[in-house]
Formats: C-alpha cells, structure tokens, sequence
C-alpha cells in the first residue's frame, strides 16, 4: 500500500545553539582519520558508524538501519576556541558597531526612548507579519554612528572589519572569543531591534564553539575499482578542521607561546571558513591534493547544479523515456507512436477488480519479454514480485482484486511528451499511446510548432503518469487537442505546416479538376468515406469535380467565412469574387465557393482562419478531427499532383538576367555619385546626423533599393506556376526574398546594422584602396547565390552570417534568463474564486484577470468576444 | 417587419452594465445600431444576440486557478528568442537611436533606472502643432545647447592665460543667440572677465594659475546656453496633421511644465520618471505600453493581459520594482522561494537569524517539499473525509 505522506505544513529557520548540537549529535568526534588499516571505521573518527551507513550491508550502530534505511545522524567536535562563522561576519559586525564596548553595559547605542520608538515600529511589522528586520537597518545605521554610549557613558572605539573574519578595534584585533563575549552582552530585547529574533537565534551563536560534523550519508565515500577509498570534499575539510582542532587543544595544554595559540587559531578559523563557502573572497580557497578547488558546504547548495537549482526545484523522475523522434502523418494529432522496446519497459498500474482479472491474468502470464505483458505484480500487503524471476503462473493465478498489476504501456494510454527548452505550456503535452515498430518516437507534424521540434536528431522525452488521478488530468487538461490555441495571443499553434500548405493550395487552386478516381482516392486518403457531391461538370462523357468541393467535404456544413488568401496581392482595390489569382476565400454553408486554401486558412502560428473558427465554434474535438483530415488530404493532394522544387525554379531568362545587372551597375555608379558629393563637401546632413552618418544612410538606401528592383525584375519572369513560387506565396515555407536572392541578386551584407567597415586600416580588404566607399568595397553581393559568390563576395557573405550566428548565441543566453527572471516573479499569480488576482501572500494584484476577466487561449485574437463575427452569424 | 430603434438597443445594453465588461458593451451597441441601420432587427434576434454575447464571454472567462502567472511569463519569455539583439536606428524616425528588440525589453522588466536611449514624444498645443516654423521655434527652445555646440574653435592661450572661444555665426544665427547674449550667461561663473571682440569671446580667469584655467575651460565648454537639462537632440516629425517633436535624451517634469506642450499626451520611455512625475499608476500604463511596442515592432503577437499582468505585478507595491533578485523575486515571502531563485545561501542564514518561517503557500517551495503545488487543480483544500460515523 502507498503510505499517506505527510504533508508539511511550514518550515521555520532559526540557529542552534551548541547545546541543542550537542544534544543531537550522537557522538564526539576526536579522531581525525577515517578507516583503519583494516578498512573499518575508527572509533570516534569521522567515519564512525553511529553516523550512519552508506554501505550495504552494514548497519547502524544508531538506528540500526541498513543503508538506505537510515537517514544518518550527526556527530560534533568540540572547538578548543570558538570561531566565527563566515556567513554571519556581517551581521556581527553591524552588532559590534551597534553595541556598547564596556563590559558591564553592552547595550544598543541609542537613548531608550529611541529604542521605545523603533521597537514600536518593529512590532507593528511583527504583527502585521511584516518583514520587521529590515527597520534593523535604521537602527544599526543610527548607532553606529553614536560615540558615547547613552546608558553608561563610556567613549566608543571605532571598529574595523577586515575580510573576510577579522575585527580590529582601535588597535587591538578582537579575537572571536572577545566577539562572542560582546555578543553575549546583547540583552534578547536589543537583539530584536537588530533584526535577531533571540527565540530561535542568540547572536553569540554567530561564533561557533561546537561544530556540527553531518552525517556520512552527506558525504558518503566512494571505493574505486582499485579498492582504494575516495573520500568526499566535507569529510577531507572536516579532516583539516579536526586535525587542526587537536593540535590547537595540545598546544593550549601544553601552554604553548601565545604567538602559536594565535596561529593555529587562526589557521583553524581558515578551515572553517572554507568548510562553510569556500569561495569567500579575501582567503584562497582550499584544495585538493591534486589541486582542485573543494566543493564545500556552500557550493553544494549554490547555483544551478547546487542543491536548490539542480535537485530541489528539478528532480529526476522514474517512468521516463527518450529517444530520438520522427514524423508521422498518418497518426493523429492527439497521438504519439511508441516503440515496442520502450513500451515493455514503461509500465502502468492497474488495480485488479473482478472485471479486469482474467484479462490482467493474461498479462501477467506473458510476462515481461513478450509485448502486452507486465513487469511486476504488487500484492495486497505492498510485497512487490518481479515477472522476470517469480512464477509467473501462480502469480497470475492468485491474481484478485485488491493487487496491482504493472503492465506494459499499450495502445490509448495516455502519456506526457515533452521537447526542450520549455519555454511554454505547449512544449509538455498529453499523448495518446499508439506501439508501432520502429526504435522512434512518431509524432504528427502539425505538433512540431508548439515542441518547436525538427527531425534532424532530435529527442524527445516521454513520461508516463501513474495515478489515475494524474492521467485524468492529462487527458483532460494537457491533450494536444485542447492545447491547439496558445495563450500567448489566442490563435492556433498547431496546424498546417510546409507541405500541407502547398497541398491544400495545388487542391482547391482555380484549374483544378478531378475525375471521379482521382476524387475518392484523395478522400478515402482522408479518411472520408462519405458520398461524393455531385460532380461540378461534364466533359466528353466524363464526370469532373472541383479541388475546392473536396476539400469543402472537411468542413462543418454551417461554417460562413470570408477572408483573403495569403497569395493576396493587396491591389488598391479588391475585386472580390472575381480575383484573378483566386485570393478571396469565400466560405457559405460549409462550401468553399471561390479563393484558394493557403496559409491563411489553416497554418501554425499565421492567421489561420479556418482552423481558427472551427476551435473556437465547433469545439476541440471537431477540430483535431479537421486537422487530422485536412493534413492528410493535403499530403496525399501533393503526392497526386505531383510538387518537387529543384535549382531550376530560380532558372531566370537572359533578357532579365542583363537587367538586374544593369540595374545593380546602375545603383554602384550612383553610389560613387553620392560618394563624390561627399568628397566635395556639399552633401545637405540629415538633421541631427552627422555627413558620414547621412552619406552611409544615402548608399544603404540606393542599394536596398537596388536589390528590390532586381528582386523585382527576378519576380515579373518567376509566375505562380513555378514550385518554388507557389511555396513562398502561400505562406508554405521560404519567402520571395529567399528566392530573389537565389535568382538575382544577394544585396548588402551588414554588421551591427551598418555596411562592412572592418578589417584592415581603412578598408575591409587588401583588394581595396585605402578608403573606398564604393559598393563592392563595403560588402555589397551583386552575384546571386544561384550563379554563385565571387571570392570577395564569399568572404563578406561569411561576415554577414558570423554576426547571426553570434547573435543567435549571445539572445538565447539573454532570453533564457529573462524568462527565468520572469517565471521565477510571478510563477505564484493564480486567478481565485472571486475572480482577482493574487500572490502566494494573498495580495491582490489584480481585482480582474486582464481588466475583463478573459483567458486569452480562450478569447478572439485578444478580444473578449468577436462581436461582428456573432451577429453575423446569428442574423444569418 | 419593423426593427428595435436605437434607443430599445441602447436600452437594453444599458442593463447588462456591470455584467460584461464596458469595451465589450461599447462594441456591441455601435455594431448593433450600425446593423440595424441597414436591416431590420425583430426583438427575438436583439434577444438572441444579446444572449450569445454573454454566453461567449462567460465562455471565455477565465476558470479559477489558472496559473496566470507562469502563463504570462512563458508568453513574453517564449518570443524572445525570435527577437533580434541590435540597437535599431529606425523606428519612425529615422534620426534618432532607439533601443529595440530584447535589449530593450529586458530593460523595462529589468526597471532600469535610466534607459540605454532615453526618448521623449513631444506633443504641442494648437498654434504650435499645425505651424513647422512655431513648433521648430520650440524645439530649438528645448534643445540643450552649450558652448562646445555653437563654438567653432577653441584655443587656450597660456602665455596670457586666456581662453578664446570663436563661435560660429550660422550655428548661433539657427540657435537665435548672439555673442553679446552667450557673454551674458558666461558671466555667471564668478571671477571671470569676458570681453567681447566681434564672434571671439576672450575669457580671462582673475588668478592666472594654469589649473584655475584649466578648471575654467572644462567649466565652460559645458555651460548650457539655452534648452532643457538632458536634452541632447530634437527631431521635428510631420505625424498626421500635426508637428511632433521628438528629443533624445528627456526630461519629463520640466517639458511638461512649459506653455506650448500638450501635457495629455507628451510622453517619455523612462519609466522611472513617469513614475516620478506622474506617479504609479502612469508607470504601469508606461510599462504596458513601452513593452507592447517593443513587440509589437518584432511583430510578435503577445495578448496584453500578459504584459499588463507583468506590469501590475512590478507596481503592485507603489513603485516600480524590477523583476529579478532587487525586485519582485527578492520581495517572496518565501525563503526558500528566494533561495531557490538566486544568491541561495544568503537568504537561507539570514533566515535562521530573523527566525523566518515559509508557510508554504508558493509554487516553489512545494515543489523542493515534493508536495502538490496550490495552482490548477492543486489549489482544491476541500477534502472529503473517508470514514464518516453514517448514524448520529
């Protein structure tokens, strides 16, 4: 049976004093070795086993518990002097300097009726459960500035702290026995006003005379394949400390010359300092024997690999696998292919009832090698048998309810899938198990938006929720299908990429015919197996349909709509219905009547017009049931008609390719035309540039404008019947852009926003003369990368692109952080009952989430309502 | 068929005050009454409509619990990788530098002190807005201009330990100042004689020490002549049917204190001098507007409930506090929230000193406990006990 965890319901900080450690530890430590010659523990050393076991097979002489039972207790060594601890040296000193020096008085150097005020305020803080240390700052700040003490009148020396634990008063250095003598005197209500709560911390407990020696299962020592022992970073620091500790003890005994007693002391506040953060500025920190900087106390709980960051915050967990990921289209979107080989080994829990106990007999028979089977059998009384090695048939022959069966992950369980970064919700959702061959995990294409994921080696991770609490909440909450509008602004992040755009175009484009064959395959592909409309037209005795009355068949049979298709060309004035390029999508009934499908209609991420309706009127379900659909018709659309980009879909005529050179020749010798009027001094500066600035914005103008032409002119010979065109205006992939610069002209290289400058002295090249500003000088490509860089050009290219290489790193880097800033500030905001907004304190940030009260995810592109869609809808 | 009229519209939206939201209710009666115009609308449809609004905005509502928090922080955090680092020059205008992109939005919710490139948008009153020459005339006002701006050499002459500024006619001629006027304000540094020959002014300190010279020339180089405190260079801009003047470099308290500026929209990208001058709540709505155009400018589509939420959580304590470890994070009443986030150790032995105890009531510290967290579906406390007694 699972045990009932605790739940914990706070924690309180606060010191301990050296009794309560003495009375925790239950042993003193003397010994400064750690095993015999034997390979026992020494008695009384610092591996003495009342501390606890690592070991197997041992047990402790405290708990005797084996290992992993025991939770290991602490021991302590008594300190021959006391000395401070380097995390507090900063608070002492504020208390030093606050107090008075004389050994009778001792008090807070302020008049009582200044005390009576400050306490006051720090006890409204306290009640008001308030942050009341933080008024000891004015105290400190007001007595430290105090020279005669108001309560005995004696004449305060000025302390000085030096780093990282010395104080120095006047002349005299103050050693931490005189510390912690002053800090004795500190009365529990003067404690309070600076900022000590003397309940749970006296501040002389800031200096150490008993050192708490944790137990070995904090530093457990490892045998290395030689047999020879390794022992952890605290336990060679506690070795140092106790060493020094004995020596200091003797030496003192012995009435050794003060000016030894000082050193060892002090040699002994260094090992403890370094125990504690051996990154304390001002000593050097201590080493290994091999040179390497110790891990000590501090560092293990600091930073990202530290205790907080690395094991508290993110935990390893069973359940889990990882593998690398590749497409499928053929499973849904809700679906994840899982091998067979990861299946036997991620298993889930099933309670046996007398419904299920022959089936789970079955699986317990097949046992762990073969597929549907189980790994292991949880009777009643929480005894665990592994199939591997018990009697599978008896076990599965005792089967009855009340036992627990771990069985294989099989077909629709339901399991989290998860790429990194994770920089959003989206990046873990719920799949829907499906065990197919392979060693991949297979997953829809139309989810790799929301993972951000690719399949050029790729992994993902898989985990697999074990309570039914867990997959309920799965398949509710995190199903792909219920994550397909972000809640970044409210659109589809899932939907139609690359192909299934150019799919959906080469379909419902205006030419498009399709005998009655051609029509079923494609819908059959889809999985509609529903009566074909009536043909669209007749020729020569043959039956025809329309691309468009196909694709009509996905779609819900009162879906209205009216958009513009991204092949839109913006004319000044649109002629709707009648566009030549077929760009107003009309939508009646469910019928596509006029326009293509192309990214508009249904792609991640871009305005998705359809998709978008369909989610937010239809309903989840009805939308995966779309997508699912719309992709493989596209898909098998695409493979029906045939799509294939190649080099010569950027094949230009000569007559075109001599007008971009004219062109771009046109362009260079106005640049040097600008460039002379420079040199001349009678360039008009822009206002407020200076005439270098100006004449640079002038050449980048000309040459910006240079390539758009040649861009252009590439455009007027590359129609929408070129592949490469039909992909870049449908919003499938790639841009004009991309293609102009394959076919005319690559354009400006840049650095920082500016035209290459750097290199050698005045010139970007040795091919240069000092000082040329012309066009080639400073990295203008005229070459297209179809025919190819010259050398030059080449070398400025690789400029150019080094820049967004490094800025890629450097933003990722940057980003990273800032949502860690960010998440880490308002990860406790959560929406209550009464609709505000609060923190974990229970503040109120906001009286309504977002002044309205409307989930993003679950609003119209960010408005509460579309109130103009809905009349149109409800008058028809 | 007759429709409603207008006024059975306006009545009818009238009682859903309060219920829905204003923006919406706004939207609904122009669009209704613009419809109506055209088509008759029976009461049955107006019922209909008016319904299905409420329907679908209750519809949308968020549900109790939602993790906002995190939600906004992904929302904003997420594009930022798509964002790109440079310092941009054009934003409008082309003539004046602009911080874009993710520097800049880790600027705001970093609440610096003093932006990278402080810019100010300056919009005038009626005769100053339509004229090019009135609104040129101001800009010049506003412009901070010091010697070093209109003087077109310099000279130290040591032997007679005199400094020699000779200033440029048409700079002084464009900026309205003559020498006789730039003498006049120079006479203000004590112990100095200024005498002055034609377009040279000759600065003679009254101790002929060569540092006290020194001091004089560093002295003057920067005296401003004319212009607002931190007001480096001003931009005229044809915007609509009005001029608008943009300045680098801003000074909010005193631009908005001169006659000619309209005080309702002027506006400036530092925060902290919004907050300042116009207090907390100016310094939200500065927020949420400064980060809505930075992404706006990338073209990343971000809902503004996500920036406005990052917003008031920054405000939430009546000034603005960056989100980090000074700000917002280092605020958590939570100590091994705040450990657990940056500086670790420090937070934990301060901790034991003040005698702090963490209630668990955050994300994080349920988290490192291994219990469920307070959010979604872990916010529920209401349990039902197992082995109730059935008879009394």
């Amino acid at each position: 049976m699972m045990r009932i965890p605790k739940q914990i319901d706070r924690i309180d900080f606060g010191l301990m004093s050296p009794d309560e450690i003495r009375k925790i530890s239950v042993t003193k430590i003397v010994a400064a070795d750690t095993y015999d010659d034997d390979g026992y523990p020494i008695d009384r050393g610092l591996m003495d086993s009342r501390l606890g076991v690592v070991d197997p097979g041992l047990r402790c002489r405290t708990c005797s518990g084996r290992a992993g039972e025991c939770p290991g207790h602490f021991g302590h060594v008594e300190l021959a002097r006391p000395v401070i601890h380097v995390g507090y040296v900063e608070i002492i000193y504020d208390c030093l300097r606050s107090i008075c020096r004389n050994k009778d008085c001792g008090r807070i150097l302020l008049s009582d009726q200044k005390i009576e005020q400050y306490r006051k305020l720090i006890d409204e803080s306290r009640k008001s459960g308030g942050k009341w240390w933080e008024i000891s700052s004015q105290v400190i700040k007001s007595a430290t500035a105090v020279e005669k003490c108001p309560h005995c009148g004696e004449k305060q020396v000025a302390i000085k702290f030096e780093k990282p634990t010395t104080f120095i008063e006047g002349k005299n250095r103050l050693t931490p026995s005189d510390v912690r003598e002053r800090l004795e005197r500190i009365t529990d209500d003067d404690a309070i006003l600076l900022g000590i709560d003397p309940k749970v911390a006296r501040p002389e407990w800031m200096v150490l005379t008993v050192l708490p020696v944790p137990p070995v299962t904090v530093r457990p020592s490892i045998t290395l394949e030689s047999g020879v022992r390794s022992e952890d970073d605290l336990t060679h620091k506690l070795v140092d400390i106790i060493r020094i500790n004995q020596r200091l003890a003797e030496n003192i005994e012995a009435g050794a010359p003060h000016l030894i007693v000082e050193d060892l002391w002090e040699l002994l506040q260094y090992h403890v300092t370094t125990y504690f953060d051996n990154a304390v500025s001002g000593i050097p920190p201590a080493r290994h024997r091999s040179g390497r900087v110790l891990r000590t106390l501090s560092q293990r709980l600091r930073g990202k690999e530290g205790r907080f960051r690395g094991n508290l915050s993110g935990k390893r967990v069973d359940f889990s696998a990882r593998t690398v990921v590749s497409p499928d289209p053929n499973i849904s979107i809700n679906e994840i292919g899982i091998p067979e080989y990861v299946a036997k080994i991620l298993t889930i829990p099933v309670r046996v009832t007398e419904y299920n106990v022959e089936e789970l007999r079955n699986i317990v028979r097949r046992g762990p090698d073969i597929f549907p089977g189980a790994n292991s059998v949880i009777n009643p009384e929480g005894k665990r048998f592994d199939l591997r090695y018990a009697d599978r048939e008896e076990i599965a022959n005792n089967l009855a309810p009340g036992y627990v069966v771990e069985r294989h992950l099989r077909d629709g369980d339901i399991v989290l899938f998860n790429r990194q970064p994770s920089l959003h919700r989206m990046s873990i959702m719920a799949h829907e198990v499906r065990i197919l061959p392979g060693r991949t995990f297979r997953l829809n294409l139309s989810v790799c938006p929301p993972y951000n994921a690719d399949f050029d080696g790729d992994e993902m991770n898989v985990h697999a929720p074990q309570t039914q609490e867990a997959q309920a909440e799965a398949r509710i909450l995190m199903r792909v299908q219920e994550q397909i509008l972000s809640p970044r602004f409210g659109g589809p992040i899932i939907g139609g990429i690359q192909d299934h755009i150019t799919g959906a175009y080469l379909l419902t484009h205006k030419n498009r015919r399709l005998t009655r064959e051609q029509a079923q395959q494609l819908l059959a592909y889809a999985g509609i197996f529903s009566e074909l409309p009536k043909p669209a037209f007749r020729e020569k005795g043959v039956d025809y349909w329309t691309g468009k009355q196909i694709f009509s068949m996905l779609l819900p049979k009162d879906l209205n709509l009216t958009f513009k298709a991204k092949i839109c060309e913006n004319c000044s004035r649109c002629k709707q219905e009648e566009c030549e390029i077929d760009a107003y999508v009309t939508i009646r009934r469910g019928q596509l009547l006029t326009g293509v499908i192309d990214a508009n209609s249904f792609k991640a991420l871009d305005r998705c017009e359809i998709l978008d309706r369909i989610v937010k009127d239809y309903g989840t379900d009805a939308a995966r049931e779309f997508l699912d659909r719309v992709t493989k018709l596209s898909i098998a659309s695409a493979m029906m008609f045939g799509f294939t980009t190649g080099i010569d879909d950027e094949d230009i005529p000569p007559e075109a390719k001599e007008r971009i050179i004219e062109g771009v020749e046109k362009a260079k010798k106005k640049v040097n035309e600008l460039i002379e009027i420079y040199n001349s001094g009678e360039m008009e500066p822009l206002p407020g540039r200076s005439l270098r600035e100006t004449l640079e914005m002038r050449i980048m103008e000309v040459l910006a404008e240079s390539r758009d032409t040649a861009g252009a002119t590439a455009e007027e010979f590359l129609g929408l019947d070129n592949h490469a065109v039909i992909m870049a205006r449908t919003g499938a992939r790639g841009s004009m852009l991309n293609l102009t610069q394959m076919a005319a002209c690559v354009g400006q290289q840049s650095v920082r926003g500016e035209r290459l400058s750097r290199g050698y002295r005045n010139r970007t090249l040795p091919h240069f003369k000092p000082g040329d500003l012309g066009a080639e000088a400073r990295g203008f490509i005229s070459s297209s990368y179809k025919d190819g860089l010259q050398p030059i050009e080449f070398f400025f290219h690789a400029m150019g692109g080094r820049e967004g290489l490094v800025d890629t790193a450097v933003r990722t880097a940057q980003s990273g952080y800032m949502q860690r800033r960010l998440i880490n500030a308002l990860q406790d905001l959560r929406v209550e009952y009464d609709g505000t907004v609060r923190d974990d304190r229970g503040t109120i940030i906001q009286f309504t989430y977002g002044e309205d009260g409307v989930d993003p995810a679950r609003s119209d592109r960010g408005k509460a309502v579309n109130v103009e869609k809905l009349i149109t809808r409800l008058l028809g | 068929m007759v429709g409603v009229s207008s006024e059975t519209i306006k009545g009818e939206i009238e009682k859903l005050e309060g219920e829905l939201p204003e923006s919406i209710l706004r939207e609904l009666q122009n669009s209704l009454i613009r419809v109506s115009k055209e088509r008759a609308i029976t009461k049955e449809q107006l019922k209909e409509i008016i319904d299905g609004v409420k329907q679908a905005y209750y519809k949308a509502m968020v549900e109790p619990g939602e993790a906002v928090g995190t939600v906004a922080a992904q929302s904003i955090g997420e594009p930022g990788t798509q964002m790109t680092l440079r310092t941009f020059h054009y934003a409008g205008v082309a003539e004046l530098n602009v911080t874009l992109g993710l520097p800049r939005l880790i600027e705001i919710i970093d609440a610096r002190k003093t932006p990278s490139a402080a810019l100010m948008t300056i919009y005038l009153k009626e005769p100053y807005a339509k004229s090019k020459e009135k609104a040129r005339a101001f800009a010049q006002k506003v412009e901070l201009t010091t010697v070093e701006d209109v003087a077109l050499q310099t000279e130290v002459d040591l032997i007679n330990s005199v400094f020699i500024i000779t200033l440029d006619r048409s700079r002084l001629q464009r900026r309205d100042l003559t020498p006789s006027k730039i003498a006049d304000i120079l006479r203000e540094i004590p112990k100095v004689d200024i005498t002055v020959d034609g377009y040279k002014l000759r600065l003679k300190p009254e101790s002929a020490s060569l540092t006290e010279l020194r001091r004089l020339v560093t002295r003057v180089r920067t005296t401003p002549l004319r212009g607002v405190k931190g007001i480096t260079r001003v931009v005229v801009k044809m915007e609509g049917d009005e001029y608008v003047v943009y300045t680098e470099g801003s000074n909010l308290a005193e631009i908005l204190m001169m006659p000619e500026v309209d005080a309702t929209r002027t506006t400036t990208n530092n925060i902290h001098e919004i907050e300042s001058v116009l207090g907390i709540e100016a310094a939200r709505n500065a927020i949420i507007n400064e980060a809505v155009k930075t992404l706006e400018e990338q073209g990343l589509d971000v809902d503004i409930r996500h920036i406005m939420l990052v917003a008031d959580m920054m405000t939430a304590t009546g000034e603005v506090s960056q989100v980090g470890r000074h700000g917002v994070s280092g605020e958590k009443a939570s100590v091994l929230a705040r450990a657990s986030f940056e500086i670790t150790t420090k937070h934990l032995l301060d901790a034991c000193v003040h005698g702090e105890s963490d209630r668990l009531d955050g994300i994080i510290e349920n988290v490192i406990a291994g219990q469920p967290i307070p959010i979604g579906t872990g916010m529920v406390e209401l349990v039902m006990r197992r082995e109730e007694s059935g008879a009394k």
